[in-house]
Formats: C-alpha cells, structure tokens, sequence
C-alpha cells in the first residue's frame, strides 16, 4: 500500500516535470529557478487550503465553505488593520486562526452532533458566511490605501531570499506532514476513512474526529483569509467565490480519493502546484487565459480516471465482477 | 451513545410506513411556506398582487425543472454538479447558431441536444469507468463553463431572434408564464416517473443500496445513465428559458445555479445520501425557495443577504427533525 501511494505521487511529480519541460520549450525562462520559485509563492494559498480540504476528504467528508470562510475572516482581518492600524501582524494572524475555527466548529458541531451529512451543512454554510461578510461590510470594499503597509508588506518580506508566505505554506506543508504519518490524528483520520465500522471498534471516536477535521480545516480557512487580503490587497464579498471548487480539484489532482482513506500530503501539494502551473504558464506561452477553466477540467477528468484504476486494484469494487458475471 | 456509522450510512425509509415518513416532511414544508407567505404579505403591501405572484415564479422555475431531474440523480445515490456550466456551453452553442443565422426551432433544438450530449458525457464517465460522480462533474463544471469561455471569453452573443423571447418571457394565459407552465407539466411528469412506474421505484432500490438492486436484476449502470442524460437534458430546456429570458449569453451565465438546485433538492426532503425524496417536496422547497427570495427582494434585501436565509433554511429544515427526534427520545 504504502509502495503503491509512492508511485502515485511519482508519476504526478514526472507529469509536473514533464509539463514544465514543455512550457519551456516554448518559453525558456520558465524553468528558471527564480520563476520557479515565484509559481511556488504564487500556488502557496492553493496548497494551503488543499492539505485542509485534504484531511477533510480522508475522512469521507467535504468541506465546501472554505472559501466563504476564507472570505468572512478575510474581511474581519481587513476591517480591524483599517479601524486599528496598530494591532501587530501576528496578534491579527493568530485572530484570522481563531475566527476560521469558529466557523469551522460550526460545520463540525453540525456533522458530529445532528449527523447531518457534511456536503449539506457546507453547502448551507458556504451562502451563509458569505452573506454574513457582506453583513459585516455593508457591502463596502476594504482597499489597499486603507491597508497598514505591514499588514500588505509581511508577507512579501523575503527571509533567506524567500517570501515570508512560501515559508508559511513550508511549515504548514512540514506540520501536516507530522501530524498525519506520525500522530494518532493522523492516523485516526485515515481509519475512519477507510472503515468508518472497524474505527469505532477500534476505539476511534468518528463524530468528535469529523469536528476536529472541521476545526483543522476552519482555521486553515481563517489563515488563508488573512493571506489572500493581503496578498491581493482588497477585500470585497466576491473574494475567492467559487474557489471552493479548486480546492477540491487540487485534491482530486493530488490523487485524493473522494470515496476517503486515500491520500497524501505530497499529493495535495503536487496537486495545487499542477493547477498553480498552468495558470501561471498560460500567459507566458500566449494562450488565451479563457483556456485555463477547461484545461483544469480535463485535468480533474484524466486525474479521477487514473487514480480509480489504482484503487481499482485493491479489489474496492466488488460490484465490478458481479456486473461481469 | 453506540451509534456505530455503518461504512455508507443506508437510510431504509422504505420498510417504515413510507407514506407516513414522507407526509410529515411535506407537512412541515407547507407549513413553512405558509409562514412565509404570510410574512411577506404583510411585510410588503406589494406581494399580494398576481402580476408580482407572477415574476415570483420566475425565480425558482428554470432552477426547479432541474432540480426534478437532479432529485433522482440524488436518490439513485449520484450527484450531479455541472448543471450550470452545461446551462452556459448549451446558451454558448446557440449564441453560435445565431451568429449563423439558426432559427428558432433549431436553436431550441441545439439548446436540448447539447444539455442532453453534456449529460451523457458524464453518465459514461460515471457508469462505464466507475467514477464517483461528484469528481467527475467538478471536472466536466469546469471543462463544460471553459469550453464557454475559450469559445466567447470576454464577449456576448446577443440578436436572439423575436419569436425566441416567447420561452423566457412569454405568457400562456393572463399572469401565467410559459415558464411556470412547462414547470408544472415538468413535474407532474417527474412524479409519475418517480412514484408511479418501475423504473421509478428502481431509483429508489438502486439509492438504497446499490449491491442489492443489481443482484435483484436491477440494470444500475443503464438506469444511473438514463438519469444523468435526463439531468442534461433538463439543464439545456433550463438554458433555453433562460437564455430566451435574459436574451444574451456570456459564459459566466447561470454561475452558482448548481448548488442552489442541490439546496432545493435537499430541502425538498431528497435524503443527499439517497433512497428517499418525493418529487411534492422538491416542487414545495421550489416555491419556498422563491418565496423567499422575492419576498426579501421586495423588502429591498440585497441578494447575498437573501442567500443567508436560504442557507439558514436549509440547516435548520434538515436539523429541526434530527433534533425533535431526539428530544423526543430522551436522548
């Protein structure tokens, strides 16, 4: 199994490869380590969010209000740098963290207390959040000039000749990377996955590891709310709408099964890198950007159909013969 | 607490007495619809007037004839979330037919054809290969929406011929719309099928559990591709109405309908894990999905707000049943 989900992450990093081979053969600089480099900070919120959402799909669930999360804490941060210029980046960040948890306890307490499947409850939360932030703004855009320089300016400071948010989106990458091969969480997440029945037995509190998820993935929501705002310096109620999709993409690209049980950090990373590629490369090698929505989709297409083949092989699917018979 | 979650949680309404289940979910539907009636009667001395009754309708109809299809999609335990991106390649395509000086009838009919190709697309994908379908119509959202957008990017399609408009915007007799018409015979349609034929009852077999319906001769793949063709084709009639209402395409048209037919089909009573729903609930979540949004609207609410309420609504339609239940049981 665990030779079997290497693989699977190797031939994703060759197709990496392979694609930026080709992007430069059609434009030279792109393989150059420094633009290399900026595509890694430009995909560093994608990867971010897709290790959220990843957790979340271990465990046969789905978080689709992360973006609307994102968005609402965005705002929250945005508005509290405009009214109190004053309140230091980390205080703000550990706030971001704090308000994505509120949310995302929200969804957890709903799946884990009243059972309701988590596609429904997100599905609910994703309209609410997203109202709320326009509740909360009136409607009103938060600009770059209302925007304390170090609020815009802390994730673009370099450290060791890298952007403060790639190193952000290396210790998340490294945490996650802990937390899911070396902790009883990690594992727990991957057993409810694979067996939701045997867990129980097993001794695994399902619901209250469902909330935690919740949690994880809430508050990964909240940071990259701060992260986006400044990033991309405006804070308005259609920040990052629609987004919750690509998310996911990353993680079904990343070679995540949606069915749960099956996935990596490595591939969630890989995954958001893949779509972080061509959305940077298209402009460079002077395809229209109109491209990129149907080249993603083709990508998610060909991604599923290759990594249902893998699962195919552990003998999942028992209906198959049967079909056969 | 034992609750041990089976590996996919199969909710056996069917060997309950049915009738009873179902009824008190349409119960308590008719009861918040006529809550909210009320409400907005008296919050807004416009609502009771059978001109604004009339424009109401036209918020929940185009997304309602979907959610017919995409109600037995979900029961038969698959999803569907391309709906509104094959809403955008179908208004593309016949944008293009215009361009190239298609009549009505062929605009329709490419409107239809192409909502039905689209369906099938990922019927195979699902069926044949095996997919889950909730990745595979994340794929074909976006595959179908880029298709929009590589064919007309920034532009629009405009110069619908007149007699187009009528789908959209006509009426049949007096306040009524061909729209609401057509939502009608949809779902007398859709009822018959679901709760009067076989093959409705082997939706039902199939979303309860899959293994057994096969074993008891039940043909699952065709069935699950018949109902993906059929939420295709439901989703091109939809592009049709809404193109000829709003009389221009761009490729960011109907964006987000997808989830607002899932949330109607959910607060319809359809269970998102499959094997149960009615056909009356989701008509009923339709109409209280309108209500409210036309109801807010005159008040002057802003959209997003309105979007609140309806996720609100969603939540608490699902939980106050959990949580009855439990008080209930002393749990």
């Amino acid at each position: 199994m665990k030779a079997f989900l290497k693989h699977r992450e190797i031939w994703l990093l060759a197709a990496i490869v392979v694609l930026i081979g080709l992007i430069s053969t059609r434009f030279p600089a792109f393989a150059d380590p420094g633009n290399l480099r900026q595509v890694f900070n430009d995909t560093s919120i994608l990867m971010i969010l897709a290790l959220g959402q990843m957790v979340i799909i271990l465990t046969r669930s789905i978080d689709l209000s992360m973006a609307s999360n994102l968005c609402f804490t965005g705002m929250v941060v945005a508005m509290l740098n405009a009214a109190h210029p004053a309140i230091p980046i980390p205080l703000l960040i550990v706030i971001a963290l704090a308000v994505g948890l509120v949310l995302g306890a929200i969804n957890g307490l709903l799946v884990w207390r009243l059972n309701i499947p988590s596609i429904v409850v997100t599905l609910g939360t994703l309209t609410i959040y997203r109202g709320a932030t326009f509740v909360l703004s009136g409607g009103a855009w938060v600009n770059a000039d209302k925007m304390s320089p170090e609020f815009i300016g802390f994730q673009r400071a370099a450290f060791l000749g890298i952007p403060v948010l790639s190193w952000i989106a290396i210790l998340v990458i490294g945490l996650f990377f802990v937390v899911m091969t070396r902790t009883a969480l990690g594992r727990s997440i991957y057993a409810i996955g694979v067996n939701p029945t045997a867990s129980v037995y097993a001794g695994i509190d399902v619901g209250r590891t469902k909330f935690l998820v919740f949690c994880i993935s809430g508050m990964i929501g909240g940071l990259c709310g701060y992260l986006w705002i400044s990033r991309y310096v405006i804070a308005s109620v259609e920040v990052a709408n629609g987004y919750e999709l690509n998310i996911i993409a990353a993680c079904v690209i990343g070679g995540i099964s949606i069915a749960g049980g099956i996935g990596s950090v490595g591939g969630a990373v890989l995954g958001a890198l893949f779509l972080g590629i061509i959305s940077n490369a298209l402009p460079v090698i002077n395809i229209s950007p109109f491209w990129q929505m149907a080249i993603s989709g083709s990508a998610i297409i060909l991604a599923v159909v290759l990594n249902a083949r893998g699962e195919r092989q552990q003998g999942r699917i028992i209906l198959r013969k049967a079909e056969a018979a | 607490m034992t609750d041990i979650p089976a590996p996919r949680r199969i909710p056996d309404r069917l060997d309950k007495p049915l009738s009873s289940a179902i009824f008190s979910w349409e119960a308590l539907l008719v009861v918040v619809a006529i809550a909210i009636f009320a409400i907005n009667s008296f919050a807004s001395p416009y609502f009771l007037d059978p001109y604004s009754l009339s424009d109401l309708t036209f918020n929940f109809t185009e997304k309602g004839l979907i959610a017919f299809a995409m109600a037995l999609l979900i029961i038969s335990g698959e999803i569907d979330l391309s709906v509104a991106a094959i809403i955008a390649l179908a208004s593309t395509m016949m944008g293009m037919a215009v361009q190239a000086g298609a009549g009505t009838p062929v605009l329709v009919l490419i409107g239809i054809v192409v909502g039905l190709g689209c369906g099938a697309f990922n019927g195979l994908l699902v069926t044949r290969l095996g997919l889950p379908s909730i990745v595979v119509t994340i794929g074909t959202m976006s595959l179908f929406r880029g298709t929009a957008f590589i064919i007309l990017g920034d532009q629009a399609y405009k110069g619908y011929p007149e007699s187009f408009a009528f789908f959209g915007q006509g009426y049949v007799w007096w306040v009524v719309s061909f729209e609401l018409v057509l939502f009608l015979v949809a779902a007398v349609v859709y009822w018959f099928l679901l709760h009067r034929t076989s093959f409705g009852r082997r939706v039902f077999a199939i979303g309860n559990n899959p293994v057994a319906a096969q074993f008891s001769g039940v043909r699952v793949g065709r069935i699950k591709f018949i109902l993906f063709c059929l939420t295709g084709l439901m989703s091109g009639i939809a592009s049709v109405l809404i193109t000829s209402r709003l009389g221009s395409t761009r490729p960011s048209i109907a964006q987000g309908y997808e989830l607002e037919v899932i949330t109607m089909v959910v607060l319809g009573g359809v269970s998102i894990l499959g094997g149960a729903g009615s056909i009356v609930g989701v008509v009923l979540a339709a109409f209280i999905m309108g209500l409210v949004t036309f109801g807010l609207g005159l008040l002057n609410v802003p959209g997003i707000v309105m979007s609140i309420f309806i996720g609100l609504l969603l939540i608490i339609v699902i939980a106050l049943p959990i949580v009855w239940r439990r008080l209930r049981g002393g749990r």
